[in-house]
C-alpha cells in the first residue's frame, strides 16, 4: 500500500492527525497516519483500545474533525468542504456502529430509523415510496418487511445489527466504515452477519473499511490490513502478507496473543510486556519501543518513516527488512 | 439472601470421586418473577478434576455464568437452586453439596475454598477503597491478620501476580489502574486465601489481546503453582483451546456436550458445537487452494426463548440433523469413555 496514488484508490489519507484538547494536556488520538483503500475492497483497521481506529474511522466521515492532514475521497478533498457539501457528501459514506443496542432510537419504529435516512437524503418522492424502499432493504438485509412497524427492543441482537447495516444501505453509499460492526455478537450470528456483509458488497460493490480487533474475522474478511498502534500506522499491506510474514514488531505481538480455536496450533508466542503508554505523553521517536524487544538507542531518536518492503507490505519500523 | 437452605437436606452423604473437585449433578436453577419463571439453567451435570481446567464454554444466555453462580450461591434475591446437587471436595477432604450450604456457610467457602472473578475488573472493585484495602479485607475476613501481617501478605501477592512496583501500587484505587492492572488486582484479591478452586467467568473477555495472553499465562502460571482447579468461563473457542483440559459446552440452558478439549476439537459429538465451530472464522479452512474465500456456514435462527423451550432437545429447531423424536427429552449420555453428549444422533456425527 506504500504507493499512496494507486490508480483505482478510492479514499486516501494522507499526513492525518486529530489531537483533544483535555485539561491534563493535549491527546495525540491520531498523528500522520497514511493510507488508501482501493475502490471495492474491504481493508480492515486493526488495533487495541486506545489506538485511535474509531477515530479515526469518524475523522473519515467527519464525524470527528480532524485536527490536521487531508482524506480524499473519490478525488475530492473531504476538509476543504463546508458542511452542506459534506452532509451531500455523507449520502456516498456511511457508518455501521458496534453496539446494535445503543445505535438505534428506543422510541422509533424500523420504517422511521431507516425512512428518516432516506428523508434527509431527499430520497422516494412519497412516503408510499419511501414505505415501499425500506421494505426492500429490510429484506436485503435478511429480515422481513412487517418487521417495518416494530421497536428496535423487539429484535435480538444479530436483527439490529441488520437494521443498522439497514440504515446505513438506505442512501446506496458507496463507501462504509464497519466500527467493529459484529464485536458485539455471538460468533454463530456474527458468521450470519459477515455472510451478509460479503453479499452486499458483491451486490452493490461496496468499497469498506472494516475496524474490527478480532484477528481471525480481519484475515476472513479483508483484503488489505492497516495495523495502528497509540494513534501511528505501524504496519500495512494485503492481509495474506501480513498473516504470514508480520514484519513491524507489534504486528508479530498482536498476531501471536490472538487466541487459536485449535488446541494441537503451535504458538510460538511473544507475549508481550508492559501495557499502551499513556497517549498524554508518548514515547519518543518509535511509540512501540517502551514494549518491542528489539528497540535500541536509535528507536527513541528517530519516528520512524515508511519503509517499503514489496508491494504487498510497509513497516514503520528503523530495523524493517533486517528482523 | 434468605439464611436457609436451598433445598431440604437429603439424608445419604453426598459421595464424590477422589480425583473430584467439583461436580454438578442435574443442577437447575431458575429465576422466578411475579408472572413467570426462567429456567436458566436445565438438568446441568459436569465434572471437575482436582488441579484440571473445565472450560464452559457458550453464547450468550446459555446459561455458563448462572451456573458458576449457582455454585458460588450468588444469584441473587429473585435466583433460586430448584434441583440438583453441586458437590465439592473441601482442602479438608470432607465433600459438602454447595446446592444445600446455609449462606453462613457460604460465607465461610467463599474466598478460602472457592473464589471468583469477573469480567468487568472495574465495576467488581470499590472504587473508594484502595486496592491494597480490598486484597487485605479477604485476610482480615478470614485470617482475622494484624494490619502489618496483611500488608505484608498483599505485597507478596501483588508480586505474585506480577503488579511492578508492589509497594507503592498497594495504595492506588482502581480508577488509577489499567483494565489490565484491575484484572491482576482482582486475581490477587481471589488467590490470597489460597482457595482450592477459581472460578473465572469470562475474565480475559474486556481486555485486547495482548493483555488477555498475559493474564491467561498468569492464570495458567498460578494454578500451578498454588495446585488450583479452575472452572473457566467464557464464550472464546479460542480461549477454550487455550486453557481447558475439558470442555463442557452449554446451549439453552443445557450441557450439550462434555469431553476432553482435543476431542471436542476434533471430534465434536453434538450439532451444536459443530455449528459453533464451523461459525468461527479460520483462514486455514475457509480459503481454498487457489486463495478465494468461501462462505462462512452460521447456525441458522437464534436462540430460543427461555420462558418458550421446545418440548424435546432445546437445539432442535435450529439442527441440521433433527428428527422426529428429538420432539422428546433427550438426556446426556456417555458415549465414549470421556465423552459425553445430549444427542440422540451423537453416534452418527
Amino acid at each position: 500500500m506504500g504507493a499512496m496514488e494507486r490508480q483505482d484508490t478510492l479514499l486516501a489519507v494522507e499526513g492525518l492527525s486529530k489531537t483533544f484538547q483535555t485539561g491534563a494536556g493535549d491527546v495525540h488520538a491520531l498523528k500522520d497516519v497514511s493510507f488508501s483503500i482501493p475502490r471495492g475492497s474491504v481493508v480492515g483497521l486493526v488495533g487495541e483500545s486506545g489506538s485511535g481506529k474509531t477515530t479515526l474511522g469518524r475523522c473519515l466521515l467527519r464525524l470527528v474533525e480532524p485536527s490536521g492532514g487531508a482524506i480524499r475521497f473519490d478525488g475530492t478533498d473531504l476538509l476543504a468542504l463546508g458542511s452542506a457539501e459534506m452532509k451531500r457528501m455523507r449520502k456516498r459514506m456511511q457508518i455501521i456502529f458496534q453496539d446494535p443496542f445503543s445505535s438505534l432510537n428506543p422510541r422509533m419504529r424500523v420504517r422511521d430509523i431507516i425512512g428518516e435516512a432516506l428523508v434527509t437524503h431527499g430520497i422516494g418522492k412519497s412516503r408510499t415510496e419511501r414505505r415501499d424502499l425500506t421494505a426492500g432493504l429490510l429484506e436485503e438485509v435478511g429480515l422481513k418487511a412487517d418487521h417495518l412497524s416494530r421497536f428496535p427492543h423487539e429484535f435480538s441482537g444479530g436483527q439490529r445489527q441488520r437494521i443498522g447495516i439497514a440504515r446505513a444501505l438506505a442512501v446506496e453509499p458507496e463507501f462504509i466504515v464497519a466500527d467493529e460492526a459484529v464485536s458485539a455478537l455471538d460468533v454463530s450470528v456474527q458468521a450470519q452477519i459477515l455472510n451478509l456483509m460479503q453479499d452486499l458488497k458483491d451486490r452493490r460493490s461496496l468499497t469498506i473499511l472494516f475496524i474490527a480487533h478480532d484477528l481471525s474475522v480481519v484475515e476472513y474478511l479483508c483484503e488489505e490490513i492497516v495495523v495502528l498502534y497509540l494513534g501511528r500506522v505501524v504496519e500495512s499491506g494485503t492481509a495474506r502478507k501480513l498473516y504470514a510474514e508480520p514484519a513491524h514488531p507489534y504486528t508479530r505481538a498482536l498476531l501471536s496473543a490472538a487466541p487459536v480455536a485449535d488446541p494441537d496450533a503451535v504458538r510460538n508466542r511473544q507475549v508481550l510486556k508492559g501495557e499502551i503508554p499513556s497517549p498524554l505523553s508518548p514515547p519518543s521517536g518509535c511509540v512501540f519501543r517502551t514494549r518491542c524487544s528489539f528497540a535500541d538507542e536509535a528507536c527513541a531518536m528517530q519516528v520512524p518513516g515508511a519503509v517499503v518492503l514489496s508491494e504487498h507490505q510497509t513497516s514503520h519500523c528503523l530495523k524493517a527488512g533486517s528482523i | 439472601m434468605v439464611d436457609a437452605p436451598a433445598i431440604p437436606r437429603t439424608e445419604a452423604p453426598p459421595a464424590l470421586a477422589k480425583d473430584i473437585v467439583l461436580e454438578a449433578q442435574n443442577l437447575s436453577t431458575h429465576f422466578v418473577y411475579k408472572t413467570r419463571t426462567a429456567k436458566a439453567v436445565r438438568d446441568v451435570s459436569f465434572t471437575l478434576q482436582k488441579g484440571r481446567t473445565l472450560a464452559i464454554v457458550g453464547e450468550s444466555g446459555s446459561g455458563k455464568s448462572v451456573t458458576s453462580l449457582s455454585a458460588m450461591r450468588l444469584l441473587g434475591p429473585t435466583g433460586e437452586i430448584a434441583g440438583g446437587s453441586i458437590l465439592y471436595r473441601k482442602r479438608d477432604g470432607t465433600v459438602v453439596d454447595l446446592a444445600r450450604q446455609s449462606q453462613a456457610a457460604m460465607r465461610k467457602i467463599r474466598g478460602r475454598e472457592i473464589s471468583m472473578i469477573f469480567q468487568e475488573p472495574m465495576t467488581s472493585l470499590n472504587p473508594l477503597f484502595t486496592v491494597g484495602d480490598q486484597i487485605g479485607e479477604m485476610l482480615l475476613l478470614h485470617e482475622r491478620l494484624a494490619a502489618p501481617d496483611i500488608r505484608r501478605r498483599v505485597i507478596e501477592m501483588l508480586n505474585l501476580v506480577e503488579i511492578p512496583g508492589a509497594e507503592q501500587r498497594l495504595d492506588d484505587y482502581p480508577h488509577q489502574m489499567s483494565g489490565g492492572m484491575r484484572q491482576r488486582v482482582m486475581i490477587a484479591m481471589a488467590l490470597v486465601c489460597h482457595p482450592a478452586l477459581l472460578i473465572a467467568d469470562e475474565p480475559t473477555t474486556a481486555l485486547d489481546v495482548t493483555i488477555q495472553a498475559q493474564i491467561l499465562d498468569l492464570i495458567r502460571r498460578l494454578q500451578r503453582e498454588l495446585a488450583m482447579s479452575v472452572l473457566f468461563i467464557t464464550h472464546d473457542m479460542g480461549v477454550v483451546a487455550e486453557v481447558a483440559d475439558e470442555v463442557a459446552v452449554m446451549y439453552a440452558g443445557e450441557v450439550v456436550e462434555q469431553a476432553p478439549v482435543k476431542d471436542i476439537f476434533a471430534h465434536p459429538r453434538h450439532p451444536y458445537t459443530l455449528g459453533l465451530l464451523a461459525s468461527i472464522p479460520n483462514a486455514r479452512r475457509d480459503f481454498d487452494a487457489a486463495g478465494a474465500r468461501r462462505r462462512l456456514v452460521p447456525i441458522p435462527g437464534t436462540v430460543p426463548s427461555l420462558y418458550a423451550m421446545p418440548p424435546g432437545c432445546a437445539f432442535a429447531p435450529r439442527c441440521p440433523y433433527a428428527v422426529q423424536p428429538c420432539g422428546s427429552p433427550v438426556h446426556l449420555e456417555r458415549i465414549a469413555p470421556k465423552h459425553l453428549s445430549r444427542c440422540i444422533r451423537a453416534g452418527e456425527l
